[in-house]
Parts: C-alpha cells; sequence; structure tokens
C-alpha cells in the first residue's frame, strides 16, 4: 500500500491499468471455463449420440468428436419407440395446459383485483395457502379422483391437475400483482361507453398484459414440457405418452446403452431451441416472476 | 364524443337509472362471482378436497382394489415404528443440507459477478448457466448417468489423470451416491436461483453505490456492506424456495438410482412414491406424505418467524 503512494502518479495509473485488465482477464477465464463446465453435458450427450457403442465403452469419453459418425442410434430409436409422436404429444400438451392454465387464473385474477363483491379477500387468501400445499400431499387423493372419474389415460387428468392445483395459483397471484398496476382510469372509461365487465376484461386487460402473459407461458411451458411424475402415473398408452415419460420407458427397454442418449438428445433439444429463440423472454420471465424488487 | 351521446341515450331509455349504485353494486358482485368460479370450482376438488381426502385416505388401509377400512391413527403410529421412514427422512435432510447453503452462496456469488453491463459475453455466460434448469431433470440425469460412471465417465477420467489412484464409485457407493447426486444438483439449479438474485439486484438503487464510492468503499467493501444487505430479502425467497425443492428431491433419485445402493439415496418423496404405486399402500403413503408435509411446514414457519426477528 504504501509503495503505491510513494510511486509517481504515472507509473500508479499504469499499475492501476495493468491490474485492472488483469482482474478482467482473469474474470472472463473462470467465467469460460464456467459456461463450458455449464454446457458440457449438453454437448457431449448430443455428440455421443453419434458415437457407436464401441466407441463409447472403450474410447476416451472426453473425446466429442463421434468417430465413426453413424446414425444407428436414431434409427434404432424411432424402431423401438415412436418418438416423434411422443414429441407432438408432448408440443400440444405444452401449448394447450398452459393457454387453459392462463385463462383460468387470469379471469379469476380479473375478479379478484377489480370488482368488489363480498368474500373476495378471503377467496384470495384460499388460493394462496394452496401454494403453500406440496404436490405430493395431493398426488394420491388426485390419482383415486382421476380413477373413479375414468379420465385415466385420458389428457383430461393431465389438464385438470395443472389448472386446478398449487401452481396455478401461484399464476392467479402473478396477475392479480400484474392488473393492480394497470391504471383503473382505462377501465372506466370503457364502463361508461357501456363496455361489460367482460369486454373490460378482453379488450382492455388482456391487451395490456402481455409481458405478464408472456412469463406465465414461458415459465408453464417449461413445466408442462418437463413434468414427470403425474404424466407417468395416468397415462399409460404410448400413443398419448408424452417424451419424458417416452424415455423413462425407452431407457428401461435399452438399459442406458448408447441409444439413450439418442432419447435424451431428442427430449432436450426442442426445448434448448425454444430456449435460445425466446432467451430474452426466458431470462425476463423468470426476472418478472415476483421474486424480484424487494 | 360517442360516450356523451350513449350517456344521453342511456339516461334517455332509463338505463343510467337503473344502474344506480345499489344495482351496479349487485352487477359488479355477481360478475365478479362469474370470473371467480370456474377456477374456484377447480380448485375445490383438485385441492380443497384433495387436501382433506388425503387427510381420511392416511386414516385408514387401503389397497386400492379393496374399499378403504378406517383405521384411526395406526398409520401415523406405524410411522414411528418404520425405521424405513427416520433412515430417508435422515438422506433427505442431508440433501437438504447438502443443497441449501451450497446453491444459495454459489448463485448469490454468480449474480454479483456476472450483474455487469450488458456485453455479448456476459449474455453468453449468464445463457450458458441457466441452460441445465430448463431441461427435464429424466433427461439430464440420463446424461449424468454416464458422467459418473466409475469405469468410462468423464468425472473419474479428469481424476485419474490428475493422480488420484481409485476414485470413488459414485452412484454405486453407500457413501459416495449421496454427494454424486448432490453435486448434480448443484448444477442443475444454480443458474435459476442466479436469476433471482439478478432480479433482486437489479432493485439495489444505483445512489447506494455512488455514496459509498464517495466514502471511499473499496469494491470488497461495497460489496459486503451495500449489496450482500440489501438483498436480504431475495436470500430469504430463495432459501424457502431452495428448501421446499430440495426437500421434494425426487426425479434425480427415480432416474438415477431408484433409492440405491441399500436405500442410501432413497428420500421421503421417493418414499411416498413406493408405498403408494409400487405396494399400493394408499393409507400409509398418504400419513407419511401428512407427516413429510408438516415438517415442512413447520420448518417455513420457523423461518418466517426467524426472518421477522432479525428485521423488527
Amino acid at each position: 500500500m504504501t509503495e503505491k503512494i510513494l510511486a509517481p502518479t504515472h507509473s500508479s495509473m499504469l499499475n492501476y491499468y495493468t491490474k485492472h485488465k488483469l482482474l478482467s482477464f482473469v474474470y472472463h477465464l473462470i467465467m469460460i471455463a464456467l459456461s463450458f463446465t455449464m454446457a458440457y453435458p449438453f454437448v457431449w450427450a448430443v455428440m455421443s449420440s453419434f458415437k457407436t457403442s464401441g466407441q463409447m465403452f472403450a474410447g476416451n469419453p472426453l473425446t466429442l468428436i463421434p468417430r465413426p459418425f453413424t446414425l444407428i442410434n436414431y434409427e434404432r430409436t424411432l424402431e423401438l419407440l415412436p418418438f416423434g409422436m411422443f414429441m407432438r404429444n408432448s408440443l400440444v400438451l405444452s401449448l394447450a395446459i398452459p393457454a387453459l392454465m392462463i385463462l383460468f387464473s387470469s379471469l379469476c385474477a380479473y375478479g379478484l383485483s377489480r370488482l368488489e363483491f363480498r368474500g373476495r379477500n378471503f377467496i384470495f387468501m384460499l388460493f394462496v395457502s394452496t401454494m403453500m400445499v406440496p404436490s405430493h400431499v395431493t398426488l394420491i387423493p388426485n390419482y383415486l379422483i382421476v380413477s373413479r372419474l375414468g379420465w385415466i389415460d385420458s389428457y383430461v387428468s393431465l389438464f385438470v391437475n395443472a389448472i386446478f392445483t398449487g401452481v396455478n395459483a401461484f399464476n392467479i397471484f402473478f396477475f392479480r400483482q400484474f392488473f393492480m398496476s394497470i391504471p383503473k382510469d382505462l377501465e372506466q372509461a370503457a364502463i361508461i361507453d357501456g363496455c361489460s365487465f367482460a369486454g373490460v376484461y378482453f379488450r382492455i386487460i388482456l391487451p395490456n398484459s402481455k409481458p405478464a402473459i408472456a412469463t406465465v407461458a414461458i415459465l408453464s411451458f417449461r413445466t408442462v414440457w418437463n413434468s414427470f411424475l403425474w404424466p407417468m402415473l395416468v397415462i399409460n398408452s404410448f400413443e398419448k405418452m408424452t417424451v419424458t415419460v417416452g424415455l423413462q420407458y425407452y431407457r428401461g427397454a435399452v438399459d442406458n446403452s448408447a441409444q439413450v442418449l439418442a432419447g435424451v438428445t431428442l427430449a432436450i433439444i426442442p426445448v434448448i431451441l425454444v430456449f435460445l429463440a425466446f432467451q430474452k423472454y426466458f431470462i425476463n420471465s423468470t426476472i418478472n416472476s415476483g421474486f424480484g424488487g424487494t | 364524443m360517442s360516450g356523451m351521446e350513449r350517456i344521453k341515450s342511456s339516461r334517455q331509455s332509463g338505463g343510467w337509472r337503473r344502474c344506480r349504485a345499489g344495482g351496479l353494486k349487485r352487477r359488479e358482485a355477481l360478475t365478479g362471482w362469474a370470473f371467480v368460479l370456474p377456477e374456484l370450482t377447480g380448485f375445490s376438488i383438485f385441492t380443497f378436497f384433495s387436501v382433506g381426502y388425503s387427510f381420511y385416505i392416511s386414516l385408514t388401509k387401503y389397497e386400492l382394489l379393496s374399499p378403504p377400512v378406517f383405521v384411526g391413527i395406526k398409520n401415523y403410529a406405524r410411522i414411528f415404528r418404520d425405521t424405513k421412514f427416520f433412515k430417508y427422512l435422515g438422506n433427505t435432510i442431508y440433501f437438504v443440507i447438502g443443497l441449501v447453503p451450497t446453491v444459495l452462496v454459489i448463485s448469490m456469488l454468480l449474480a454479483i459477478v456476472i450483474n455487469r453491463k450488458t456485453k455479448i459475453l456476459t449474455n453468453i455466460y449468464r445463457s450458458a448457466l441457466f441452460l441445465p434448469c430448463i431441461t427435464s431433470t429424466v433427461a439430464i440425469s440420463l446424461v449424468w448417468i454416464w458422467i459418473l460412471n466409475p469405469d468410462i465417465g468423464i468425472i473419474n477420467m479428469i481424476l485419474r489423470a490428475v493422480g488420484v489412484q481409485n476414485p470413488p464409485r459414485w452412484l454405486e457407493s453407500v457413501f459416495w451416491a449421496k454427494p454424486a447426486l448432490i453435486v448434480m444438483r448443484i448444477w442443475q439449479m444454480s443458474g435459476y436461483y442466479m436469476m433471482i438474485f439478478l432480479a433482486g439486484l437489479q432493485a439495489i438503487p444505483d445512489s447506494l453505490y455512488e455514496a459509498a464510492e464517495i466514502d471511499g468503499a473499496s469494491r470488497r467493501q461495497r460489496t459486503f456492506y451495500i449489496t450482500v444487505p440489501m438483498l436480504s430479502n431475495t436470500t430469504f425467497v430463495v432459501a424457502i424456495m431452495l428448501i421446499i425443492e430440495s426437500f421434494n428431491i425426487f426425479e434425480a433419485v427415480f432416474v438415477m438410482t431408484e433409492g440405491r445402493p441399500l436405500g442410501s439415496t432413497n428420500t421421503l418423496m421417493y418414499y411416498i412414491y413406493q408405498l403408494g404405486f409400487q405396494n399400493y399402500n394408499m393409507g400409509y403413503a398418504s400419513a407419511v406424505a401428512w407427516i413429510f408435509f408438516l415438517i415442512i411446514l413447520g420448518i417455513t414457519l420457523v423461518q418466517y418467524r426467524f426472518r421477522r426477528e432479525i428485521i423488527v
């Protein structure tokens, strides 16, 4: 410290500059190493899905280049199980379930934030308190209810378990927060102009809530695409299976040989593509999900 | 313009009188219920009734094929004699203690370090760190089985290269299976919580840092005396989310170990699944679920109390 103070200004400036440069260099070095570690399992899985079993078991696991390059893992995978169909099922569900979740939760949140009626706050507290109930408490009773209603192996059971449980209670909470930030003047003007409450919801509230809707849509897409336990329990036939559940069955069938990685690649690539395409929204949606701020 | 006309016309037709305060209020209340009812009805069945039903099942002997038989608190009494339950509770707590502080510190550190003016490189780091948490745990666990393979896995390859003679057998070892799962979960979870901390950082006003800089505070001082204390609310939320998520560890166990070796990675969540859907012992499984629920609830309430004491 003393040396620094005694040193001529010119060289201390230089010192500062080089020190800053050095720190920045170290920072980037560490971050690149870290990013590499984070991404490596994905890269490795995708590259290894083109390797032969021989290379998988005898070769160096650090080599990323498949030698020889083969598509046999994919051919076998698609021969054994209808992965195309699984992906279509997952995609349809990951779009339809979030859409209905948004519709139900935003309707409810509008009622709870903008319309005055007795018992409103009590109902809101009731919804919020269910966010504390872990899914394993409702797992067994909901399975029994769904089987009593004859919804085993039907998509209805996937819908109701997403729309009417704690996950969507969070969305109600989130939408309510957002709706309260929309100025009331707009709606009052519309109501004076003879617009109904439903009209206000569809023409004013929804168009003004695009960021909130995007956030919930993206988070729900991720949840539904990756959901595992419930779909595994209620969906039995291969024609209706989703990718994650199909992958688990496939893994049991081929005993985690190199072929599994072809299935893994098929399961993760769509989500990664969606992530890269909507990266900005994805990251913003996590930031927006109500935990920021104070 | 049209608004005025409409008011005029409605006044002429008597509509304005009908919509006086009382009528409008009733209409508003009815519409309010109409908006809330669809969600409330479904919730009544699949959450409120379900929670009560779960408690009822926990008081019965119910093996799916025959109708439930009421047995009182017998299932709960059985839990206290169940050595497996306590072993798996211990495992679950091991995971919670292994995961919560580590992920909390790592994700906060990453957020503070990465919180810079947006540059291309920083964006790339951010995406890379976030990548693991968007992909399904099932798929990524299958990849980690390869990575942790004691003979041909990457981790042991590297350990051998740096001179470790007998690297751990990871998922096959009673001692190392839990740490292996913890490493995998840290890798997967940190990015998500980093994002939440980043959100918290955006909310700290720049003026605080400027004032500190004028007072001559170093970068380290600014981090410890401004950033960390200002993040206390976010830290609290992250801690609660992390504890709940760590208690519920299931998919990684399901795919990677199925509770093996010798039940050393079996968790309460996996035990509930085994009891309910492999042994079809719905009554006992529900009782375990309820005890487990009460434990998590208790911890969360203690946290709230603890926090109030810190702040007030």
